[in-house]
């Protein structure tokens, strides 16, 4: 896992790793089926360590794998006190109290039983196994390299972007500051005090930083007037932004389950169709130029190809209702291992070789500030 | 190629302006010094060259002010972007993107230049700065050295020709800060790039400077000429020019190879005349307020602290040196247990720093952090000094006389942010000491501050001394070193290089070393008033 098998260290294109993410997320979306499920973020897993860059960035998918075990846990939790208890293996039995009819029926303890148990555990499996995906992405793809990408006509909508992201890891360094300072004036460092103490100062200091941040970006040239005026450039935006929210709700109805399929296609053409107008059109008027963009090649073909194909996979497993996409959890049954999605897993797999490896660069640690307790 | 035509400029909700009636011309190719006391309206000035004062502040601006023909109150920031780069006093509060290779980039494309000519700037540039070894790293991993280089590399590869720095070289070590002013003076040089910057280390620019500009503040008259004319009768003055005004040399040097020709004289007349010792009198005992045995810090791979051991003993005033990221802030807060030894021990006491919680924290070690606004929080001074008592557990008022004593000027009613760098830090210093820490440790006490604030620090320190109090202090400042501190312990990499007496150590390294070390060696004398009190003697 050294070496990539067809270009020299460079950064892949931050989209193909995104078109690969949700394509994986895609097909967590279509099985219930806690192995295949498993399965999706091992392979996300085994990628993301293949080939994550030692960033800040790079280091949130462990945040995502902790985040997917929280959603399971609550998610259970949730069944366990007001999911109605159906099946016949009681696990354990308590005192329930039904609420009055007003309320929706909604019934606050009783029994549990293990088929009811099972049901919200593959349903915050498949859950945390998305977010795991969409966690993958994050860590594999510069968010700045990606706002690079983003096209002349969202340009100022990039840049707020890049404002908010600036701010919080603002926000983290000046909690730690604000902790620092409190406990050099022998104040305590947690409790629901410090944090009400530290609040105010903090917001004050992450603020003041955004503003001298625009004024930065403004003296270095950022939102030049260009060749065409300020209402053009607004009536591109507002196509832009159009298309991409049709194209997202057709995306939307193709891979979510139970969304009539008839209004996804359409939907998608339209609004792809209506993006890329903008987007030409606003390129030839841009006043702005990129360094060293990202090419588009033969790597980022492979990325996002088994992205496509791992949902695909899934899709038609889907279509033809092949047996073991769904594990029925009433009764319980051992999860089988359906051939077509296990192909398309295994495809999934292939970035860990396919994707060019980093270019070396010397990164010392960060130094963190600790404060005690 | 910067004209300021009878410019006055009023903040908004201020009664009085901030710079009434400059009248100023820089021509082209020039390195402008701008000095002034802190608030006096260095940073307004600076700042209304590429009209971030008032497009972005608002306040008012009469008069007019061109910059190569262009008027900035019809040309906002933005469309002088090409033409004026403006360095923030804060490199980390201005970047963009989040490579050093992508930084230096940004205002390229802000700008629309086409790519092949960006990527050969970017490389020009990377090599002028000497950033090529830098160019894939994270900012947020960059020294404060190399983020002020990358800092002006990146204002300076869309080749503006007029470059604007506020306070270039106060985050910065001796050895930093000379490669910063030797980048400068190559593009003032070679690329004709005129240079207008705001410094308070008068030692460590003066000589670079072909124009001193001096905003006095409070209204009065905006003062231009050469540097010989200017440090003639500057109430502010280098060291070099103040011995140089002692023992009556003209010209008056600006350099220290200039004073040193000049020199031979005096150090006849200092030959065989002791130098004068440097322990505060009377304070001095053994009793140690803080231990370190075998310190060693580490932040994952990266060990900050290597086995460190020295002891801290009342009536010393320690000054702790060496380049951005040698473990001086590190070893600062170890001291007050802002972090985990991984190896060896801090002992104040006989207890680990760790262990001392809240209040009996702040009654044996106070820490002055290096931002000193970290440690306030309320919206007034008064509230901030009634917090500090509550929190010291000390009598009302306790902190409200400290400060009347180490800045009587401050108002009650006062916003803690609208006070200069100097107060502020005479604030910080209030706070920490009305819990009456016998060791006080202070970060980097001089960023920003101008003469007059440094000499009454100077003041308070030795007092502080004289009481019995124990005192750390990180410092780039050289010349502070000399003047203060009883004891100097040089850092390197995490290990003490050196340790001992301030005149062994300073002398022992031309990094280290006073400017009037360097003028009368190999003579023992640090500072200035040394060389006074000498010479009174010497005469009467």
């Amino acid at each position: 896992m050294t070496g990539s098998l067809f270009t020299l260290p460079r950064w892949l294109h931050p989209a193909a790793w995104w078109v690969w993410a949700l394509g994986l997320a895609a097909a967590a979306s279509r099985t219930t089926n806690p192995l295949l499920l498993s399965l999706i973020i091992a392979v996300a897993a085994l990628v993301v360590f293949a080939r994550k860059p030692d960033a800040p960035w790079g280091r949130s998918f462990i945040f995502f794998l902790r985040l997917g075990v929280a959603v399971i846990v609550i998610r259970v939790g949730v069944q366990l006190i007001f999911g109605a208890a159906f099946g016949t293996t009681v696990l354990l039995q308590l005192p329930g109290v039904a609420l009055p009819s007003w309320l929706a029926g909604v019934r606050l303890g009783g029994d549990i039983t293990f088929e009811s148990v099972l049901l919200a555990f593959y349903d915050g499996l498949r859950l945390a196994t998305i977010l795991i995906c969409v966690g993958a992405a994050n860590s594999l793809a510069s968010p700045s390299r990606l706002l690079k990408s983003v096209p002349a006509a969202l340009y100022e909508f990039g840049v707020s972007v890049v404002v908010a992201m600036t701010f919080t890891p603002q926000l983290v360094a000046d909690v730690d500051r604000v902790r620092t300072a409190r406990r050099l004036r022998g104040r305590p460092t947690r409790g629901v005090r410090a944090i009400a103490g530290a609040a105010m100062p903090v917001f004050e200091g992450a603020l003041e930083k955004s503003v001298t941040l625009a004024a930065a970006m403004d003296s270095r040239g950022y939102g030049r007037r260009g060749a065409i005026s300020a209402a053009q450039r607004r009536l591109n935006s507002v196509l832009l932004l159009t298309g991409l929210v049709a194209a997202c709700i057709g995306t939307y109805a193709l891979i979510a389950a139970g969304s009539p399929a008839a209004l996804g296609l359409p939907m998608l053409v339209v609004g792809v169709s209506v993006c890329i107008t903008s987007i030409t059109w606003s390129a030839r008027t841009a006043v702005r130029t990129r360094y060293r963009p990202d090419p588009w090649a033969l790597p980022e073909n492979l990325v996002a190809g088994a992205g496509v194909l791992v949902a695909l996979s899934f899709l038609a497993a889907n279509w033809v209702a092949m047996p073991g996409l769904a594990t029925p959890s009433n009764p319980p049954t051992w999860p089988a291992l359906p051939l077509l999605p296990l192909l398309g897993l295994l495809i999934a797999a292939t970035p860990a070789l396919t994707a060019p490896t980093l270019p070396r660069t010397i990164v010392g640690e960060l130094p963190r500030i600790g404060v005690p307790s | 190629m910067i004209n300021f035509e009878c410019v006055s400029i009023t903040y908004p909700g201020a009664t009085e302006p901030v710079l009434t009636e400059v009248n100023l011309q820089i021509p082209e190719g020039e390195l402008v010094l701008v000095v002034g006391r802190t608030g006096s309206g260095k940073t307004t000035l600076l700042r209304a060259i590429n009209g971030l004062v008032p497009h972005f502040t608002g306040g008012t601006l009469t008069g007019r002010i061109l910059v190569d023909g262009r008027d900035t109150a019809t040309n906002p920031p933005r469309e002088l972007a090409d033409l004026v780069g403006v360095v923030p006093q804060d490199p980390m509060s201005g970047f963009v993107a989040d490579t050093v290779e992508e930084e230096l980039a940004y205002g390229m494309e802000c700008l629309g230049l086409a790519p092949d000519v960006m990527r050969r700037r970017v490389e020009e540039t990377l090599d002028l700065l000497g950033l090529v070894d830098l160019r894939n790293r994270p900012l947020l991993s960059l020294s404060a050295g190399q983020r002020q280089r990358v800092a002006i590399g990146s204002v300076l590869a869309s080749h503006p020709t007029v470059l604007v720095l506020d306070e270039p070289t106060s985050a910065l070590d001796p050895g930093a800060a000379e490669d910063v002013l030797a980048a400068l003076q190559r593009l003032v040089h070679d690329l004709n790039v005129t240079v207008v910057m705001a410094e308070h280390r008068l030692e460590r620019v003066v000589q670079y400077a072909d124009r001193i500009v001096i905003v006095p503040g409070d209204g009065e008259p905006i003062i231009s000429g050469t540097p010989s004319e200017m440090m003639g009768n500057s109430p502010i003055a280098p060291p070099v020019v103040e011995l140089g005004r002692l023992a009556g040399w003209q010209p008056l040097p600006l350099t220290v190879r200039d004073a040193r020709r000049a020199a031979g004289p005096l150090r006849e007349l200092l030959t065989g005349h002791a130098a004068p010792l440097r322990i505060i009198k009377g304070a001095r005992d053994a009793t140690p307020l803080i231990v370190t045995d075998k310190l060693t810090v580490r932040y994952g791979a990266v060990v900050a602290l290597k086995n460190v051991s020295t002891t801290i003993t009342r009536g010393e005033i320690v000054a702790l040196m060496g380049r951005n990221g040698a473990g001086k802030s590190t070893l600062l807060s170890t001291m007050v247990g802002l972090r985990l030894a991984s190896a060896g021990v801090v002992r104040t006491n006989g207890k680990d720093p760790r262990e001392i919680k809240g209040p009996e924290l702040v009654h044996s070690v106070g820490l002055v952090p290096q931002d000193p606004g970290d440690l306030l929080e309320a919206s007034t001074v008064a509230g901030e000094c009634r917090s500090s008592d509550h929190d010291a557990n000390a009598e009302l008022g306790t902190t409200r006389a400290l400060l009347a004593l180490l800045a009587p000027e401050v108002m009650d009613g006062t916003h803690p942010r609208d006070l200069s760098e100097g107060q502020r830090l005479l604030l910080a210093l209030a706070i920490v000491l009305a819990a009456r820490p016998p060791l006080l440790l202070l970060d980097e006490p001089t960023r920003g501050l101008d003469y007059p604030t440094k000499a009454r620090l100077v003041k308070i320190l030795r007092e502080l001394a004289a009481t019995g109090h124990g005192v750390v202090l990180a410092t780039h400042d050289v010349e502070l070193a000399a003047e203060v501190a009883t004891r100097v312990i040089v850092l390197a990499e995490g290990e003490v290089v050196a340790d001992g007496p301030t005149h062994e150590v300073v002398l022992a390294s031309p990094m280290f070393a006073p400017q009037v070390a360097k003028i009368l060696a190999p003579e023992d004398w640090l500072t200035v008033s040394e060389v006074r009190a000498a010479m009174i003697e010497q005469v009467g």
